[in-house]
């Protein structure tokens, strides 16, 4: 058997070496890497960030991003309260309808809503935007090879475009993005929000709170996953133990 | 060993249909070698893996829409709204790529032991009848999210039927219900997807059937021959595949739990988009090989062909293969071959990964070269020319470690 652990342990690593290396085809920027408290096998999301990601998110991405996948109440899973979400939904108008008169009509937001795209459709949003569509974010963590620390990159990442760099009308030169030219302008200013909880706002603490919030808003049961994940292996541990046993006592008068 | 129940009932119903008997003598007292090892864990872990997928499958598809615009959001719908959604999907994505991994040591221990030799062929044939079904069901499976990797993976793997000469646009349009990949398409993967897997189960039953006829192989790759060599299925291999199944639970469970997006392609959280094409389409990691393959022909219908060829040849080992012992524990040249032949599709594996750039296509090349050349020439003549250490006269004897008895070698 421990030869076969071992074989199996070879296979294993040559396999997950050429997965890995097969999965790293395209993607050889190296990311600015931030040590996320939600990464790790008892990662949890850090909710002030979560929190004050939420104000960057609606402050300032929300202004040309949708999060169309993401309902408000949801943001209970942040540490909001049901009075606090209500609020935040209240804020925005939603096109509901039709009444009994056969007439639609418009009411403040509910828990069970979702973000509100900022634009009616791709089109509407191209035209505000110099061609350029800006992605709905709901995935973003999840939908790029780098995940946080590409979203955390990208967002730090803008630059004045090196010398004899050929950058058209309308765009901007980014480290972090795939041939550089990036058509949304730098979104993060220093002090560019307020936070309520007194956290100096710097491009750099803007940036990872907001993806600290984008990765929620990607996998949001990432708690409730490890939580579980640790139980069940503990479990299985346990499992194993007593099927081994109980295999070595089947097996004892087997000659 | 024969069943004779002692309950009314059961009596009454063995008496009209004699399915319990079946059953008793299929999990019961199936007389197993007794020197299987761990290797032949991962037939039960396949079939375990089967009903995983059924399973969970079939409750999402409770909660999954297949239409072009619904599709994605209804798979967040899933992962967001819908209780354990998230588990469920979790499972069927990652046990898509346990029940490969499962099959692929199952396969490569038929090879190492040489399960596939007579009178084993048809259970072979059955076991890669399945290997295909699975390939079809895994691949409109990944098709169901409609994310970027969906929709371009859809189009580039029914493109190659495209490749047939004459008759190719013809069955591209057919198999896309249209002029291209599109809500047709969709909702016949969705359809053939919840189909195959049931044609699995029913082959699988084949697979065992045939299996159960000559009884399995053994790590001696020498047959039964009296009681001494064997031992009741249960309990002593229900009890060992039970505690295979519990570790191999762990396993899935790391991936499952703490890496479930590892063994996905980040662009399939983009919703697919017909206009823009992926800077690089790569096939779910149990393709790469023969994705590999496929690329290593400058021509497409070449590629096509040697593709296909290279499971066409593996219906063909048993004849292939002239050694007339089974076990490479006795074949000294074939076991390094095997390791080669290993390594070989481990580096189709990551080439089939890598853009199609030199040094990729240097070394795809030369590992889609070996691997026929493995198959085709090199199994062939070490069977005709290896002098294999001598069998042990019995599977007990090789158990008790006697001397083996010389046959026909040169030293014990």
């Amino acid at each position: 058997m421990l030869k076969m652990i071992k074989s199996i342990s070879a296979a294993a690593v040559l396999s997950v070496m050429a997965i890995t290396g097969a999965n790293a085809a395209g993607g050889n920027i190296d990311y600015k890497s931030v040590d996320w408290q939600h990464t790790g096998m008892f990662g949890t999301y850090d909710r002030s960030a979560a929190q004050r990601g939420l104000q960057v998110y609606r402050e300032v991405c929300a202004g040309c991003h949708a999060l169309e996948l993401v309902a408000f109440r949801t943001l209970q899973d942040l540490g909001f309260t049901e009075a606090e979400v209500k609020a935040i939904a209240a804020e925005y108008e939603y096109v509901d309808g039709p009444d009994d008169e056969g007439e639609m009509f418009t009411r403040a937001g509910k828990p069970f809503d979702k973000f509100p795209a900022p634009f009616a459709n791709e089109k509407a949003a191209r035209a505000s935007n110099g061609g350029a569509y800006p992605p709905d974010l709901s995935l973003m963590v999840k939908a790029r090879s780098g995940a946080e620390n590409y979203v955390y990159s990208l967002l730090t990442g803008f630059e004045e475009a090196p010398e004899g760099f050929d950058l058209p009308e309308g765009m901007h030169y980014n480290e972090y993005f795939p041939g550089h030219k990036i058509a949304m302008a730098p979104p993060l200013f220093e002090d560019g929000v307020e936070y309520s909880d007194g956290t100096k706002a710097s491009v750099d603490q803007m940036a990872k709170d907001v993806t600290v919030f984008l990765a929620w808003a990607a996998e949001p049961k990432l708690e409730q996953r490890k939580n579980m994940g640790l139980k069940v292996i503990l479990f299985l541990l346990l499992m194993s133990g007593i099927f081994y046993a109980a295999k070595r006592k089947v097996w004892s008068d087997v000659h | 060993m024969s069943f004779e129940p002692k309950n009314p009932v059961v009596k009454w119903v063995e008496h009209r249909l004699p399915i319990i008997g079946m059953m008793h003598h299929a999990l019961y007292d199936y007389p197993t070698p007794k020197n299987l090892s761990y290797w032949w864990t991962f037939g039960s872990l396949a079939g375990f893996m089967l009903v995983v997928q059924i399973v969970t499958g079939i409750v999402l598809s409770m909660h999954y829409t297949a239409h072009v615009d619904l599709a994605f959001n209804s798979v967040e719908h899933i992962m967001r709204d819908v209780n354990y959604g998230w588990l469920l999907r979790y499972m069927h994505a990652n046990g898509a790529s346990m029940f490969f991994i499962v099959v692929y040591l199952h396969m490569f221990r038929g090879l190492y032991y040489g399960s596939y030799k007579a009178p084993r062929e048809l259970l072979w044939w059955l076991g890669l009848v399945i290997f295909l079904l699975m390939m079809a069901t895994a691949f409109m499976g990944y098709v169901l999210p409609w994310g970027q990797m969906s929709f371009w993976g859809a189009t580039v793997i029914t493109n190659l039927f495209g490749a047939i000469p004459v008759v190719g646009e013809a069955i591209v349009t057919w198999l896309w219900g249209g002029f291209s990949v599109d809500n047709p398409t969709l909702n016949r993967f969705f359809s053939l997807h919840y189909l195959l897997p049931f044609v699995i189960a029913g082959v699988v039953i084949l697979h065992i059937w045939a299996l159960h006829h000559h009884g399995s192989n053994n790590p001696t790759g020498i047959e039964i021959k009296d009681k001494q060599d064997s031992i009741p299925f249960h309990p002593y291999y229900t009890i060992k595949d039970l505690f295979g199944m519990a570790i191999f639970l762990i396993f899935f469970s790391a991936f499952l739990f703490y890496a479930p997006n590892y063994l996905g392609h980040p662009d399939n959280y983009i919703p697919a988009n017909p206009l823009v094409t992926p800077a690089h389409i790569v096939p779910e990691w149990y393709f790469l090989p023969f994705y590999a393959i496929l690329r290593a022909v400058p021509d497409k219908l070449g590629g096509v062909l040697l593709m296909f060829g290279a499971i066409a040849v593996l219906f063909a080992l048993p004849w292939l293969d002239k050694s007339r012992v089974r076990s490479a524990r006795f074949r000294p040249i074939y076991k390094q071959l095997f390791w080669i032949f290993v390594i070989d599709c481990v580096i189709l594996t990551y080439v089939g990964g890598k853009p199609a750039e030199e040094p990729f296509i240097l070394i795809g090349r030369l590992a889609t070269a070996y691997y026929f050349l493995h198959i085709l020439v090199l199994l062939p003549l070490v069977g005709l020319f290896e002098k294999h250490k001598p069998l042990p006269a019995s599977i007990s004897e090789a158990v008790l470690d006697k001397k083996p008895a010389a046959e026909g070698a040169s030293n014990a």
